[in-house]
């Protein structure tokens, strides 16, 4: 029964797949964060503000044309930052224009305006109206995408939590999110040894009701370790002087550079603003 | 360090535990456990696993307290109230030290510079002092080039110096290590074995505990043999490793099957030794 062995197999080897998958990305974008490129020169509070504000104005604007000169801006500095135009296809555009075209899908059909076309078949009515709120929607949340994720490829994850700081995010928050991204990796790993170590053991084939007890019997097994594991933190957390409250060292420092950078994105935004109002 | 009560004249010990039981649900980790601890001296708690040792370590560093019995540090009494109390409890975290056994749960920042200012900074000490003390520990462990890397990219040596280096920052008196040298390759090993026999002789009182013979004459003054949740024996190393028949009631001591030269198969126990 093929069809039933390539179904168990599929199981176990698309979590493992998905782990390593999570992990190179996670490599990728530590590498980029590393390289010697305009934005990765940049103090990551100016870099998190500018990038803030482009993705404002982009969000705000109405003129098409702005928003094209918005994502334009964002693939030139992505070039300059040594970002492959290929990660930015495959990783934000596609899965955008997935995501995004299915949302935009009804606007050109129950947008009510000036009809220009009528789908075969179906007999309906496309206007110049919905598709130009389709079009908006699609280029916004593509060059909102394409900049955040600039800013995520471009600095190491914990200056973004640091930089956060700047934007009054309570320190303790800060931390949360610098733990949850240090221990999804542990947890990552610890998830994919246990199913390697599944599949290794593994002779023949697992039938569907198999597969679920196999997933519900692993994630409980996942549960308790991490459950343990949190303990575990909070008393060496505890241990070296945690009472509830939280302090952060900042160590960045503002450079001529960074200046140059801030006023270069706060003159964009604002030329986007008020072009696109 | 002794197993009996302290007589008057003597120095006031840093840890002084009496009569202590602790339980989890139904398992008794520790029963009716006395100890004393004397400033300046150098420690090793052995046993075999699950005898108790870590927990013993939990307690003298305040992270969980004894069902019956009390402990004291420095004379004053160990509860969860008196570490809440913030002049007790500031100088208490800042002259204890505890590095647990497994590193992932004590490196919990995303840099490794992080990790080491994370006790200073919950212990408020300026940010110059904390940065030119994070430097000098860094150097001091040898890991400076490892500063702004995420600990899950470290082996498992490097996290462990890390993990040491997170609690050195702070300059405890008082060093308590969970099982420093497991699962550490030989050569780390050797690096965390040279740090704690250059302890010996100073002023920092450090508690380990250990399965390990090969080392503890190098990183111990005195030993205690834990045997589920009891004292079992005490003595300097050499006593201790010279009776046999307590290292093997005690699961310290095994025998398994050896090759030797010949070609001869059989079974005996011995103790390891390591290169000088």
């Amino acid at each position: 029964m093929p069809a039933k062995r390539s179904g168990t197999r599929g199981f176990l080897e698309r979590s493992t797949s998905s782990f390593v998958d999570a992990m190179e990305h996670a490599f990728y974008a530590e590498q980029t964060a590393r390289a010697d490129g305009l934005l990765q020169r940049v103090d990551p509070r100016v870099k998190l503000v500018g990038i803030l504000a482009l993705v404002a104005a982009a969000a705000a604007s109405r003129s098409f044309a702005v928003i094209a000169g918005l994502l334009a801006i964002a693939i030139a500095l992505a070039a300059l930052s040594h970002v492959s135009f290929r990660v930015l296809v495959n990783r934000v555009w596609v899965a955008v224009l997935l995501f995004t075209g299915v949302i935009a899908l009804p606007a050109p059909f129950v947008t009510p305006g000036l009809v220009i076309w009528h789908l075969p078949l179906l007999g309906w009515d496309v206007t110049e109206q919905g598709l130009a709120s389709a079009g908006y929607l699609v280029l916004r949340v593509e060059t909102a995408a394409t900049l955040c994720v600039l800013l995520v490829l471009t600095t190491p994850w914990n200056h973004v939590l640091k930089a956060l700081r700047v934007l009054r995010v309570p320190a303790v928050l800060v931390t949360i999110l610098g733990m949850t991204y240090r221990y999804l990796f542990l947890v990552l790993q610890s998830a994919h040894d246990m199913f390697e170590s599944r599949r290794s053991r593994m002779i023949g084939e697992l039938t569907g009701r198999e597969r679920r007890r196999v997933a519900a019997a692993s994630a409980g097994v996942l549960m308790s370790k991490t459950f343990d594991l949190s303990n575990e933190v909070y008393l060496a957390m505890e241990s070296r002087g945690y009472r509830g409250d939280i302090s952060v060292l900042d160590e960045f420092q503002i450079r001529n550079f960074d200046w140059v950078m801030l006023g270069a994105f706060a003159l964009v935004s604002i030329a986007a603003f008020w072009l696109g109002r | 360090m002794s197993t009996t009560n302290t007589n008057s004249g003597t120095p006031v010990p840093v840890f002084e535990v009496l009569d202590a039981t602790y339980r989890y649900r139904d398992v008794t980790a520790l029963d009716h456990l006395n100890l004393t601890v004397q400033a300046g001296r150098r420690l090793a708690l052995l046993g075999a696993n699950g005898s108790g040792k870590s927990t013993l370590l939990r307690i003298l560093d305040g992270l969980c307290f004894p069902d019956e019995g009390t402990v004291r540090f420095c004379g004053k009494l160990l509860t969860e109230e008196s570490i809440q109390n913030d002049g007790f409890g500031v100088d208490f975290r800042r002259r204890v030290g505890l590095v647990f056994q497994n590193p992932d749960a004590q490196l919990f920042s995303p840099t490794v510079f992080d990790e080491v200012a994370f006790g200073p900074l919950q212990l408020r000490w300026p940010p110059d002092q904390v940065r030119r003390k994070i430097a000098e520990t860094l150097e001091m462990m040898e890991i400076t080039h490892l500063k702004d890397r995420s600990p899950h990219h470290l082996s498992m040596g490097e996290k462990k110096r890390v993990a040491l280096a997170s609690v050195l920052v702070l300059d405890p008196e008082i060093l308590l290590l969970d099982e420093p040298t497991a699962a550490l390759d030989p050569r780390s090993a050797s690096h965390m074995i040279n740090f704690l026999v250059r302890a010996k002789g100073g002023d920092r009182t450090v508690v380990t505990t250990t399965h390990d013979l090969d080392i503890i004459e190098d990183i111990a003054d005195d030993c205690l043999v834990f045997h589920e949740g009891r004292v079992e024996a005490t003595g300097t190393p050499a006593q201790i490793l010279g009776d046999a028949p307590l290292l093997k009631t005690s699961g310290l001591l095994h025998s398994h099957l050896h090759v030797h030269k010949s070609g001869e198969i059989h079974t005996h126990s011995h103790l390891h030794r390591h290169e000088h």
